[in-house]
């Protein structure tokens, strides 16, 4: 019966979608539309393949549900090497603008790939590892299987959905142009659903939990999903111009849009990529190393601390622009005061190895992971050091900005998402161990010479280039042009290119190691049932 | 030391216990931690108290030392232009014919220019006037418009073929589309084509060049002058000269005669003042062709 209902509804979502399509306004709504019928009619095939065949009844509620984990966590490897991929693409096409080919303009210019890049590391890579390793914690610290039956299966396919349908609408056009809130309207609608779902599986699965206490990486992953839930409804609040085209109208207009961009974009860094990577840090960390967190106080503090702090320093964004001066001071003076805050997650990290630290030796892992903590502690003592007015006047606008952006998320969150995929690859597909240590320390060491060629290149580039555009003579008047700055950099973009291919290779290393772990390493017998402490 | 085995006294846990092993200790918070937290808050609550900061209804606390980023920014650019007052005055008064004279105001001239051409100039015309396809060198002696003092200064005041100049004065000129109007047939275009390559060079197909003067005899001279060499009071390029502005191959000439051109520059008047155009005018005027 039930499969009656889903056929009917995906039947009406294909019918809808190719009649949006064929009504269609512009090119990205067209083939987004043609992108949901054809999602919607794989899903009815695949149902109706399914209907009135016998069904073996077997009871799951003992076992965790691990298969959207399974398959999240070859998304995550896939979608990394492909945000990689796209960011090595455009970081030599700075250097090199040959690369945005004639025949490729309005489609694989910089322009267009840029946001790609962008939207597939954070959204498509650091998006599919929180579901998945969320989806994965959230269990095993509640010992109870997801809450929602298949509504975790919703929200793993409608996340997917929206990442095709958001970088495809990039290529060709589709954009609210608001940093890394592209995704036009009905994507962002789409994803506000999706969204509430997964609210929904986790808080079910907290509730339903078997253990007198909330684990300390779930109270991260909550606070990751409700905020990023608010951010992203206020940030996208926008008018479609028409039912069958892909453009809206913004909101917010002047500084109110920039101000509430920037509460966004901010935030999108504390509570996505902070927030949520801090989650997966408290659950991985301490289970590689085998060793209790260091501190629940500290966890307690720095967590609430975090959340309270992390929420006002947006403006910080917006120094020396039309933003008011008051909210400016507010920006950095919070931003100043998070740096404890975020401290304590890299104390509470670093220090749970205490009396471990000989696995540093043995365990490429645990290195990983100590590493991402390390670049973790580095950016978010860089991040208020930049807030600073004085600071950010010559840091602004720079390539420093987009070295301290990538120290931490290559270093931190790409870091700590390999060795969470090292860490679970074997459990979910109940293999010994790794297929190769060795090829996990490869990893290691290209990725982390990769960032420091990155990270260096930048802050030389941004402090040179920053330099360049205040530079006046005597008399007081400007010395370079902006080609100038252009120009002198041409080096160091190489540098950073180079950067960042040793960072994709050490990438596509860990596939075929975790590929070769799921084909070759010896099996083990199944662990996914549930195991409530006493 | 090293040899000594470690001696490693685990704190208490919670007494918490998750997925068979997950654990914490009950160690207090580092004290240094706590400290450089209070720090922060307590310089935060200072810095709100000294700076603008504290949002009310209407308008927020000015803070106590009357900091603001607006005014900061007026001051720099006012003390520079006190500094500057007698001497930038003194430019936008003089002949114009005279700055170069005295070294002084020609030294200041070159580097307020400088900085005009870079911020306003180079986006077309490229570092030092070397200029681009469509945007003339302005660091040769090949002048569309007349390399004067005079010439440049008028030119960068009002502009060429703009409709935004406040007094209309803008330069103006209009070559015809010879080919689009259907002014000549094909084969006449590809004859005065072939007749203005051989003004300065190698003619694509010399059999045609005897023909080709006799179309540029009538269309053409009276711009262009009989010999090619060109016309400043209209802006009608020489063509005898080997510098092109769009291309000097076949192709690109034969583009030019039939669709005709139509290069367009901004008037500086509204955004410029008579100081800085008369200082971008001598920096360009000194770059090397200035006459």
């Amino acid at each position: 019966m039930g499969n009656y209902i889903k056929l009917i509804v995906f039947g009406v979502i294909v019918l809808l979608a190719l009649i949006a399509a064929s009504y269609a306004r512009d090119v990205a709504y067209m083939v987004n539309a043609l992108e949901v019928a054809l999602v919607a009619a794989v899903a009815f095939i695949w149902i109706l393949r399914r209907t009135d065949e016998p069904v073996k009844k077997v009871d799951l509620s003992g076992e965790y549900m691990d298969g959207p984990i399974r398959i999240g966590v070859a998304l995550t490897a896939f979608w990394g090497v492909v945000g990689f991929l796209v960011g090595v693409i455009i970081a030599f096409q700075l250097a090199f603008p040959q690369l945005n080919f004639e025949w490729a303009q309005g489609y694989l210019n910089f322009g267009r790939l840029r946001p790609l890049h962008t939207s597939a590391v954070i959204f498509a890579f650091g998006g599919t590892a929180l579901i998945t390793t969320s989806f994965y914690i959230v269990q095993r610290t509640s010992a109870a299987r997801l809450w929602g039956g298949n509504l975790a299966w919703f929200v793993f396919w409608g996340y997917q959905l929206v990442i095709l349908l958001a970088a495809t609408g990039y290529l060709l056009g589709a954009t609210h142009g608001k940093e890394y809130a592209e995704p036009e309207w009905y994507v962002d609608w789409w994803l506000t659903i999706v969204w509430v779902a997964y609210l929904l599986v986790f808080v079910g699965t907290i509730m339903k939990r078997k253990e007198p206490h909330i684990y300390v990486a779930n109270w991260f992953l909550l606070s990751f999903i409700i905020t990023v839930a608010m951010l992203h409804v206020v940030n996208n609040l926008a008018i479609p111009v028409s039912f069958f085209g892909s453009k809206s109208v913004q909101v917010f207009s002047g500084v109110q849009d920039a101000m509430t961009q920037w509460w966004y974009g901010h935030n999108a860094v504390g509570f996505f990529l902070t927030a949520g990577f801090l989650g997966m840090m408290y659950y991985f960390v301490p289970k590689q190393a085998e060793r209790p967190v260091f501190s629940y106080k500290l966890s307690i503090i720095h967590f609430w601390a975090l959340i309270f702090i992390y929420i006002w320093a947006g403006p910080h964004h917006l120094h020396y622009t039309a933003l008011p001066d008051w909210a400016s001071t507010l920006g950095m003076v919070f931003s100043v005061v998070l740096w404890m805050p975020s401290w304590g997650g890299m104390i509470n990290g670093l220090m749970t190895l205490s009396g471990a630290w000989d696995k540093l030796r043995t365990d490429p892992v645990i290195r990983m992971m100590v590493i991402s903590i390390g670049f973790y502690g580095m950016s978010t003592f860089e991040g208020p050091m930049m807030s600073i007015r004085a600071v950010n006047s010559l840091s602004h606008y720079t390539d420093w900005t987009i070295g301290h952006v990538h120290s931490g998320a290559l270093g931190w969150n790409g870091m700590i998402t390999f060795g969470a995929l090292y860490f679970l690859v074997p459990k979910l597909w109940n293999r010994e161990r790794l297929y190769s240590l060795s090829l996990v320390s490869w990893h290691f060491w290209l990725a982390t010479i990769g960032i420091i060629l990155y990270a260096a290149a930048m802050w030389v580039t941004g402090i040179m280039e920053g330099l360049m555009w205040r530079e006046v003579d005597a008399n007081g008047f400007l010395v370079n042009s902006f080609a100038d700055t252009v120009a002198a950099k041409f080096p160091m973009y190489v540098v950073r290119g180079t950067g960042g291919l040793l960072f994709l290779t050490g990438a596509i290393i860990m596939c075929y190691n975790l590929w070769m772990t799921v084909k070759r390493s010896p099996a083990v017998e199944a662990t996914n049932h549930m195991v409530p402490a006493e | 030391m090293a040899k000594q085995p470690q001696q490693h006294q685990d704190p208490d846990t919670t007494g918490h216990k998750w997925d068979g092993d997950l654990e914490e200790f009950n160690n207090p918070l580092p004290k240094w931690w706590v400290w450089i937290f209070y720090l922060t808050i307590i310089w935060g609550i200072w810095y709100t108290i000294a700076y603008p900061a504290w949002p009310g209804i209407k308008s927020a606390t000015a803070g106590y030392l009357g900091f603001s980023t607006r005014a900061q920014v007026a001051e720099e650019i006012a003390e520079v232009e006190t500094a500057n007052a007698a001497i930038t005055e003194k430019l936008a008064s003089v002949e114009l014919a005279s700055i170069s004279g005295d070294a002084e105001l020609n030294s200041f001239a070159l580097n307020a220019g400088e900085a005009v051409f870079n911020t306003w100039c180079v986006q077309c015309h490229g570092r030092e006037g070397r200029g681009f396809v469509g945007y003339p060198t302005l660091s040769d002696d090949d002048w569309l418009w007349g390399g004067t003092m005079e010439d440049i200064h008028f030119t960068v005041t009002h502009g060429i073929r703009n409709e935004d100049d406040p007094e209309g004065e803008a330069r103006y000129s209009e070559m015809p589309a010879f080919g689009v109007d259907e002014l000549l047939e094909e084969e006449q275009v590809d004859q005065v084509v072939n007749f203005v390559m051989s003004l300065s060079g190698d003619a694509q197909d010399p059999a045609k060049v005897a023909a080709g003067a006799v179309v540029y005899e009538e269309n053409c001279a009276a711009c262009h002058m009989e010999d090619g060499s060109g016309d400043r009071a209209q802006g009608a390029p020489n063509l005898k000269d080997a510098i092109w502005l769009y291309g000097g191959d076949f192709a690109s000439i034969k583009e030019t005669v039939w669709n005709s051109r139509y290069g367009a520059m901004p008037n500086w008047n509204t955004r410029l003042s008579e100081a800085e155009i008369r200082a971008v005018a001598t920096y360009v005027h000194q770059l090397g062709g200035g006459e």
